[in-house]
């Protein structure tokens, strides 16, 4: 059964998701992968504001390729998470809710997942084409210098996702 | 033989129908090696997920865009014909500046940075890509073109093995990468092997194996066979579409091999993700 969820997420919510679930996502996400969490990495550990505020937020780990004329938005599946693991207990202290992306996560992130009540969400690697269905309107909200690496805001209508860590700790990733 | 002359101007088209065409539309051999998955799949979740990729390239082709936002950085081996002779530029330029517009003209990502560790700017137009330039006799050029993402490439390992490791050596050492990878590297993957020659003949190899057609084998029947052997055994892992349960966690194993020294047997890794992209033209 697939559970169609609203954006932004609640704690209720998120304490009613669990690993195994196919969700439909509508609402809006943030967009950030390497270079845009090194960066408010280091502005948090500066102790300086962040140019987006992330609290209550769902982040979706993405670099998109350039849209077409007429789309939203260009292929956008999801890049592989554990990249950004150094980097994402901070985030999750800030008040981030939700992660979509791809693949594992280490003991850190899953643990301040589960201090934070936060849902991690898995996309289709390599469903681009697919998942670009989905993003109806996609706008820069910092970082444009980073080109495909910028924050963007991602307005999405049925998302298609799945529960892989749920804010209990518990993963349907393969070992 | 007489020397033939080719314009720049056609080396660098080439070269960008080249990489537009990979990135939109993928080879026959990984599509029916999915949809042959799909048909075994097990899991129902890795049975939806094989369903969803095969739909994506069917999006990908017809509206003719990227397969995957990862359109990777170009690489591409050369087979460069020594009758020939290019005029109005160079060879290198030429090839640069087809990738440069396949990427900006056909709305392929930017993905390539300017430095590795200090600057890390990205350079806007995809370049520089990868030559491997071989001289060969004849007329022609031929290319062999590949994109592959970094999801997966940051998942590939090269070792020196030394010869009393063996066969068995080699086996335990691809096992562990593909087990290392686990659910990262976008599964179902396609492995490239690349065993003997020296470090970097080794992982070259690799990369060309994730280039050939998973539906060919090696022409030694004893290395067409450790290649499904290797496939069994990956799949056998149990990771499956996307990490989440399967007996498709591989769609192919291509091994490629070259003699090597008395002392030595590296071996590489290369892992591609299920959008193996690949293509060849001839000049």
């Amino acid at each position: 059964m697939t559970k169609k969820i609203t954006l932004p997420l609640t704690d209720e919510t998120i304490r009613d998701l669990h690993a195994g679930d196919s969700v439909l996502l509508t609402g809006t996400v943030i967009t950030g992968r390497d270079a845009a969490h090194k960066r408010l990495y280091e502005l948090i550990e500066k102790g300086e504001p962040l140019p987006v505020d992330i609290n209550g937020e769902v982040i979706y780990y993405v670099g998109p390729a350039p849209a077409k004329p007429g789309h939203a938005v260009g292929p956008a599946g999801p890049t592989s998470s554990y990249r950004m693991d150094k980097y994402t207990p901070a985030l999750l202290d800030r008040g981030l809710k939700g992660m979509i992306g791809k693949g594992a996560r280490n003991q850190e992130v899953i643990d301040s997942m589960v201090k934070n009540g936060v849902v991690y969400f898995a996309a289709i690697g390599g469903a681009a084409a697919l998942i670009s269905r989905s993003i109806k309107k996609a706008e820069t909200l910092a970082y444009e210098d980073l080109g495909t690496e910028a924050i963007y805001r991602f307005t999405v209508e049925d998302f298609p996702a799945i529960v892989v860590i749920d804010s209990y700790g518990e993963s349907v990733l393969v070992k | 033989m007489e020397i033939r002359t080719i314009n720049a101007a056609d080396i660098t088209e080439a070269v960008k129908k080249l990489f537009m065409d990979m990135n939109y539309h993928i080879g026959k051999d990984i599509l029916s090696a999915l949809q042959k998955a799909q048909q075994e799949e097990t899991s129902p979740i890795g049975k939806n997920v094989l369903g969803q990729l095969i739909e994506n390239h069917a999006i990908a082709s017809s509206e003719e865009v990227p397969i995957c936002q990862d359109t990777g950085m170009a690489v591409l081996f050369v087979e460069y014909g020594d009758h020939v002779v290019i005029e109005n530029g160079s060879f290198e330029e030429a090839v640069q500046e087809g990738v440069r517009r396949a990427y900006i003209d056909g709305y392929l990502r930017k993905s390539v940075v300017s430095d590795p560790v200090f600057d890390r700017i990205n350079t806007r137009d995809n370049t520089p890509a990868i030559i491997y330039t071989q001289i060969v006799s004849g007329q022609e050029i031929r290319i062999l073109g590949g994109c592959k993402g970094f999801g997966s490439e940051n998942m590939s390992s090269v070792k020196m093995l030394t010869p009393s490791a063996g066969l068995e050596g080699v086996r335990q050492f691809v096992l562990d990468v593909v087990r290392y990878a686990g659910p990262n590297p976008c599964p179902p993957i396609v492995v490239g092997i690349g065993i003997g020659g020296t470090f970097e003949k080794a992982a070259m190899l690799a990369k060309k194996a994730t280039l050939r057609p998973i539906d060919t084998g090696h022409p030694d029947e004893r290395y067409a066979r450790l290649e499904k052997e290797l496939l069994e055994e990956i799949n056998g892992m149990g990771f499956g579409p996307a990490g989440l349960g399967g007996i498709t966690t591989a769609l192919g194993v291509n091994i490629e091999t070259f003699p090597t020294h008395i002392a030595g047997m590296p071996v590489a890794v290369n892992i591609c993700c299920h959008a193996a992209r690949h293509q060849e033209t001839v000049i």
